[in-house]
């Protein structure tokens, strides 16, 4: 008898639909697999209030773990503790930078008094994912998913996507 | 790829038009629960009817406003705004789908009655099953959006509003309020820093931007008092320990106004509020709303059953 993969591998393998060169282990959303014989109960958490992707990570859960021999596949939402850029593992690191997207730096942390005002531009020490020059202009705060950035290179003059601090 | 992954992964756009997944229609099954597997307990000492009314009020605020952003996608001044509006506007439409779901949850009775058979979910039975009486919304969210200078000094406003609002809803006694509360600060955090950006931009701008942002503050500055009047439902909410006063957070709020406006070099409009006592909050709204709704609403009640 061949031992199936533990419902925790199968589930590790999901990847993100928007971001499909990270798994959502390395997204940091996949918070945890219990398992109970062909029973799975698989708990993720979104990354923003709005994130359109978390009905297609779900049916790609159940798809995967039905695929791979699970009977009964429960998938439920954690709120608490939000989801932070912090989570994004150092493989996802890393394959976030292979694909040309720079990496956030740490989620603000804050201090339990009113949120500051920031009207000043958002100033981050990052490089061009492509050519790696330091010399990047912010285009917008909004890009083309709510998780992300969108800059400019001065050097290569590519654009390139931030995956935001959050 | 075999055939027998095309039949089960969304590589292809045909994929589940022969199944029986019905969790990529327009109206989901409760596959798509935005609370599905969150305990939803009323905690002890909380009226279950006063927590679905104040959710329903918060989330009504999210939805309408969510709704009124949305209008700028695809006419917004330029692509980067455009993306920026609609990405607000998402956040808050998921903010108003928590909100909504989680007063369902709390008492179903909120939940407008379907025709049997409908597959239609509370949330979005909420959101398109309710006549405008029954929005619980502020009426400076359903005003139209003006001009970008309009819109860029209404959601300065809204969004300083209600950041200090999720802030000290982190701490409601309600652990589902207070996580939606906490997801939502990170959130809007971005979007009060777009507006006050923006706000200060267009001030310091030419003299045509700096004309359209003083008249603009002008005509969102009268319906802005609402956020922070007291209504019934907030009072409850307060004194069960899981929602705010809004008229404690005025001092706070305005702090921050103030800031932007100094930095603008903007007066503060001397310009009377409209109208006194709740307004929208009990369902009196203004002329803005009917258009609102019949847009956002129509192709659901054309389709209360899901089929078309």
């Amino acid at each position: 008898m061949v031992t199936p993969p533990s419902a925790l591998a199968v589930a590790a393998t999901v990847t993100d639909p928007e971001m499909p060169m990270l798994t959502l282990v390395d997204l940091g959303v996949l918070r945890d697999v219990a398992e109970d014989g062909e029973h799975v109960t698989v708990t993720i958490t979104p990354t923003y209030s709005g994130c359109p992707a978390m009905a297609t990570m779900r049916d790609d859960l159940v798809h995967a773990l039905t695929d791979a021999g699970y009977a009964d596949v429960d998938v439920r939402i954690s709120l608490s503790p939000a989801w932070s850029s912090d989570w994004i593992t150092e493989s996802g690191r890393r394959k976030l930078h292979e694909h040309g997207l720079s990496v956030p730096g740490p989620a603000p942390v804050g201090d339990g008094g009113p949120v500051p005002l920031t009207l000043a531009p958002v100033r981050r020490a990052i490089d061009c994912p492509r050519c790696g020059s330091a010399a990047v202009a912010l285009t917008s705060e909004f890009g083309p998913t709510a998780c992300k950035a969108l800059y400019r290179c001065e050097d290569c003059l590519e654009p390139f996507e931030h995956v935001k601090e959050i | 790829m075999d055939s027998h992954d095309l039949d089960l992964d969304h590589d292809s756009v045909y994929d589940g038009l022969l199944g029986g997944d019905a969790s990529q229609w327009a109206f989901g099954t409760d596959f798509e629960d935005p609370l599905a597997g969150v305990d939803t307990t009323v905690p002890a000492g909380v009226d279950p009817g006063a927590l679905a009314a104040y959710c329903l009020m918060l989330g009504d605020d999210a939805l309408i406003y969510a709704h009124r952003l949305s209008e700028w996608t695809s006419n917004a001044p330029d692509l980067e705004d455009d993306i920026a509006l609609a990405n607000i506007s998402l956040d808050l439409l998921g903010q108003a789908r928590l909100l909504l779901a989680r007063a369902a949850a709390a008492d179903p009775g909120v939940v407008p009655t379907m025709p049997e058979g409908s597959p239609v979910p509370a949330e979005d039975a909420l959101a398109f099953f309710r006549d405008e009486a029954a929005f619980r919304n502020v009426r400076f969210v359903e005003a139209d959006n003006g001009d970008f200078a309009v819109t860029i000094a209404r959601l300065l406003l809204f969004a300083t509003h209600r950041l200090a609002l999720l802030q000290r809803l982190t701490t409601s006694v309600d652990p589902v309020l207070a996580a939606v509360a906490a997801k939502g600060v990170k959130e809007v955090t971005y979007h009060r820093d777009y507006a006050g950006r923006w706000f200060v931009t267009l001030a310091r701008g030419t003299e045509e931007s700096r004309r359209r942002l003083v008249a603009g503050l002008g005509t969102v500055w009268p319906m802005y008092a609402e956020l922070s009047r007291p209504c019934e439902v907030e009072v409850a909410a307060a004194a069960q320990g899981f929602g705010v006063d809004p008229a404690t957070l005025a001092d706070e709020v305005d702090a921050v106004v103030e800031h932007v406006l100094a930095t603008a070099g903007v007066d503060r409009p001397d310009v009377a509020p409209s109208g006194t006592g709740p307004l929208g909050r009990v369902g009196q709204h203004s002329e803005a709303m009917g258009p609102l709704l019949a847009v956002m609403q129509v192709v659901a009640r054309a389709h209360p059953k899901g089929k078309w």
